[in-house]
This record gives structure tokens, sequence and C-alpha cells, in this order.
């Protein structure tokens, strides 16, 4: 062993932008030695789809669109109505695992590492808010390419399929932010997917699956006043092409996104500084 | 590499820190003083429970100390933290790798956080691996690697930005004793380069082969400190061992609960 004698100290001048940089590529390094998680962001909204098309679809299609028959018909409208909320779906599953590995960072000791270092909380956190973001937008064209398989044949134009991608990128950023504060707030590892799974459970309390208009009334209003009822009708509209969502519901699908984002940012940052026993 | 600062490279006093316990507030540390000169190592004794985990902590800015004032390289730990945070290098109790990365793509991970730019980085990723005899496990996944290694790996990142003052807490707990020579000789080697050095051991043979003066953490307060033979000296006493059993005897009300370290 030699002693080292030609290394610059480390710069004292914070560089943000390079410490994302840096942190989002050691999230999509991991996502590529641990596929275990991105092959779950697929599989869950396929075999969702697959289940609510095939097995329930010739009945409940019948129910979301008028002048529909049980049976072969019924099945092609119940795709075209819940392939939009399996999209949204697969954004919720990447920010679930957001929590996940978050909780795993501050669990061993590499959160800590991170804390001693001169970085910004924003740069360190940003990584798994970026890497869980893009291996969600993969898993988005595969669940979509499989809906397609199925015979789904959305309407979007160019400018449909651009302001879909923006809403897509625009949830995933707000859910993950919230979902690293969540794995941050989390005892341990084991209990760091509960508090998202209220969000995987919320588009089953909204328009996902059935018109709210079906609905009783408590549970209807509900369903009207959370975020993901805007969100899903928002991406309803710009897959169906033609008239798109009305401005007004794209208004509060992005309103609902900014909300969510900024309170989890926020929580998410003060949640890094906060001290944890030694 | 890094000139010794003029002046003490940690300076501690009266430092003051509780935990919330079930009735009000747990004192941890009751006043602590303590000078470490750059370039020096210094071991800080204590029984289990004696606040040296939360001593390094507040050193390393990862908690905040209720009273008292904390200089570290020059810098103030509650003022300045991220000053401190470029000059420090700390190695915990728990080791701190990712273990789905290999040894090389955790020190490149430092590397790149540390801004060393991508040549001095893989520069400096090649020097320690070599340095720690981690060239062969380099490529492999750090999931794959024994309790040993990590530990090996784990210090090496906390020194590729060459910080001025490393803190290593518990460094050779769990380690096989040649491991153990292997992290004194690297630790030596960074003294002779003029880094300054805390560690906290509970193996006095550690101290006594390692440190330039100790400190013995007793109550939430250092109780002795000096060079070893000075300690041997003033309590007449055969080995560390002897001073730290005379030192740190359950005096009853004052004794911390032994619990503390125990806890994340």
């Amino acid at each position: 062993m030699t002693a080292v004698t030609t290394t610059a100290p480390a710069t004292a001048r914070p560089r943000p932008v390079a410490d994302v940089v840096t942190m989002v590529r050691r999230s999509l390094l991991r996502a590529v030695r641990y596929p275990g998680l991105t092959i779950f962001l697929v599989l869950g909204p396929l075999v969702v789809l697959l289940l609510f098309v095939h097995v329930f679809g010739g009945a409940f299609g019948a129910g979301v669109a008028p002048g529909v028959t049980p049976g072969a018909e019924g099945r092609a409208a119940y795709l075209d109505y819940i392939t939009p909320t399996l999209l949204v779906l697969t954004v919720v599953g990447g920010a679930t695992s957001v929590a996940t590995s978050t909780a795993m960072d501050a669990a061993g000791g590499i959160t800590a590492r991170f804390k001693t270092m001169a970085i910004a909380p924003g740069a360190v956190l940003s990584g798994p808010v970026i890497g869980f973001l893009v291996q969600a937008l993969a898993a988005l064209v595969l669940v979509l390419g499989a809906a397609v398989a199925m015979g789904y044949r959305p309407g979007a134009g160019a400018l449909d399929r651009l302001a879909l991608l923006g809403l897509f990128v625009l949830l995933g950023l707000a859910l993950n932010w919230l979902c690293v504060a969540m794995g941050l707030n989390a005892r341990s590892v084991e209990t760091a997917s509960n508090a998202p799974m209220i969000l995987l459970l919320l588009p089953f309390l909204g328009s996902g699956f059935a018109p709210v208009e079906t609905m009783p009334t408590a549970v209807r209003w509900f369903a009207q006043h959370q975020p993901f009822t805007p969100v899903i009708e928002t991406a309803r509209g710009l897959l169906a092409g033609g008239a798109g969502p009305g401005g007004a519901v794209a208004a509060q699908a992005v309103a609902w996104c900014l909300v969510l984002g900024v309170a989890g940012w926020a929580w998410a940052r003060s949640l890094y500084r906060r001290e944890r026993r030694l | 590499m890094t000139s010794p600062a003029p002046g003490p490279a940690i300076e501690v006093a009266g430092l003051r820190k509780s935990y919330p316990s079930t009735s009000g507030t747990r004192p941890v540390l009751d006043g602590v003083d303590l000078t470490v000169p750059a370039g020096t190592v210094t071991a800080l004794l204590g029984p289990n429970g004696a606040g040296k985990t939360t001593t390094v902590g507040v050193l390393s800015t990862l908690l905040r100390a209720d009273a008292g004032t904390v200089r570290v390289a020059g810098h103030d730990v509650a003022r300045e933290p991220d000053a401190v945070r470029a000059s420090i290098g700390v190695t915990g109790q728990i080791t701190a790798v990712d273990e789905l990365l290999t040894g090389a793509e955790n020190l490149r991970l430092v590397a790149d956080l540390a801004h060393l730019g991508r040549a001095a980085g893989r520069r400096r990723t090649t020097e320690l691996l070599e340095r720690f005899g981690l060239t062969e496990a380099a490529g492999k996944p750090v999931s794959t690697y024994s309790g040993g290694t990590k530990r090996k790996l784990d210090l090496a990142m906390t020194l590729v930005g060459a910080p001025a003052v490393v803190f290593l807490d518990e460094p050779t707990t769990g380690l096989d004793p040649r491991s153990r020579r292997t992290l004194w000789d690297e630790v030596r080697a960074l003294v002779a380069d003029g880094t300054t050095i805390l560690l906290t051991t509970q193996y006095l043979e550690e101290a006594d082969h390692l440190a330039d003066s100790v400190a013995v953490l007793h109550g939430g307060r250092v109780v002795a400190g000096g060079t070893p033979a000075e300690l041997k000296a003033a309590y007449d006493a055969g080995s560390l061992d002897d001073v730290f059993l005379a030192l740190t005897e359950p005096t009853g009300g004052t004794t911390p609960a032994l619990d503390e370290e125990d806890v994340r």
C-alpha cells in the first residue's frame, strides 16, 4: 500500500446539474442491474388490462358506451375506455418503485454518505425521480403497444401525442417527488410501499374503470374531486383525438400535478435534512 | 495533497446533544470539549452508549448540536455545513455502498459527486482499487462481496475526494485480524500525508497502536485525554484497558442508557 499524493481535493463549488446527471445515471444503472422492478412496471398493468378486457370487458363495455352490446363489442369498448387508465397506472407504478428505492437507500448507509458530501438535497433525490420516470415512460410504450396488439386504435394526432407525453411527464414528476418523500418518511423498506398504495387505488375510485355518473352520491363526489379523475379524463381525450379533452379538465389535471409535485418536492427536501438517529 | 490547515482540524467546545425520550429528553453529550491537531489521529474511546457515534454525527453534519461550538477544517458545522462537507470523509458504522453496482462503479459514483472530472476520477478509482486490494473484485456487484471487502470499499469511497479530515466510526468492528492490520496501515499512510483522523473504537489495542492522542468519553463528557503513554502513566496502569476500566466505572445516575448506539 502506498500513499496517494496527486489528487486535487474535492471542489466546494456546487454543481447541481452535474450532480443530477450523476444521480440519474446511478438510478438507471441500478435498473439495468436489477431489472425486476422495471419488468413489474410493465407486467402489472398488462395483467390488469388482460383481466379487465377479456374477463370483465364483455359485460362492463356495455356500461361505459351507449348502444354497445355485451360480448366482443363490449370488450372493444372497454379496451378503449381503460387503456388510458392503465397508462396512468403505469406511471403510478413507477412512483411506487421510487418510494421503495428511496427507503432502501436511507436504510443502508448510502444516503448518510450523500448527506455528508457537499451535494444539494434536490440533486440526490432527483436521481430516483428522473430515473424511474424514464423507466415508466419506457413501460408506457410497451403497455400501449400491448393495448394496440389487442385491438386498441387511438385516434390521437401528432399534437395530441405530444400533449399526452407532456401530461405523463408532469404526472410522473409529481408522483415521483411525492413518493420520494413517502420513501424517506417510511420507518422501514417493508412499509415504504404502503403509503403509495393509496395512489394505486385512487384511479379505481375515479373515472378509471367506470363512469363517475354511475356511482352513488358520496363516491361520485369524491371521484369528481380527486386528482386522478381529471388526469384520466385528459389522457382519454388526448388519446381519442378529435376534439380532445375540455380545456377546463386539462387545466385541472395540470393544476393537480403541480400541487402534488411542489408539495412532494418540499416535503422530500425537509425530510432529507431531518435528523435520523445514529 | 491536503496541506494541514493552520490550527486544529477539529475544535469542539461545550457540545451538548439530547435525544427525545419517553420522559422528556435524554442527554447523550453533556458538554464535550475536544481538540484534534491537524495531521494527527485521535481515538475516541468509551463504553457502549457513551456518545461516540453521536459526536461523529454532529461533527460530520448529520446531527445538529443543541449547544456548543463545533469547527471542522476551519468551518463552523452549523453555519457552513457545505464547506465542512467538502472537507470531510465519513465512514459510519453502517456500510455506505450501493450493493447493486460494482466496486469500480461505486468509486466512480463518488468521484463524479466530488467533481474530480472523468479522467481524474478514473485514475483515482484505479489507484484506490489497487491500494485496497480490490482490483480483482472491482467488476463484480458489491452484493457478492464479503463483509470485510465491503468495508474496504466503504473506506476507499470515503477517501475518493482526498478529504482533509476523515471520521471513522468503529472502522474495524467485524474485520478479521488481517483486514484490521491493512486498515491500520492505511490510517498511518493517510496521516503521513497530512490527513487528520478522528476514529471511534472499542478496541483499546487499536487506540494504543494508532492514535497520537486518546479521548475517553464517559457520561456525555470527555473524562480524560492525552497520549496513550500519558494516560497510562497518569492512571498508573499497565495498559489502556486498565485506564478505560478505571475511568468508565458505572457511576449510577450519570451513566446514559446503554442502548444509544444500537438505535439507528
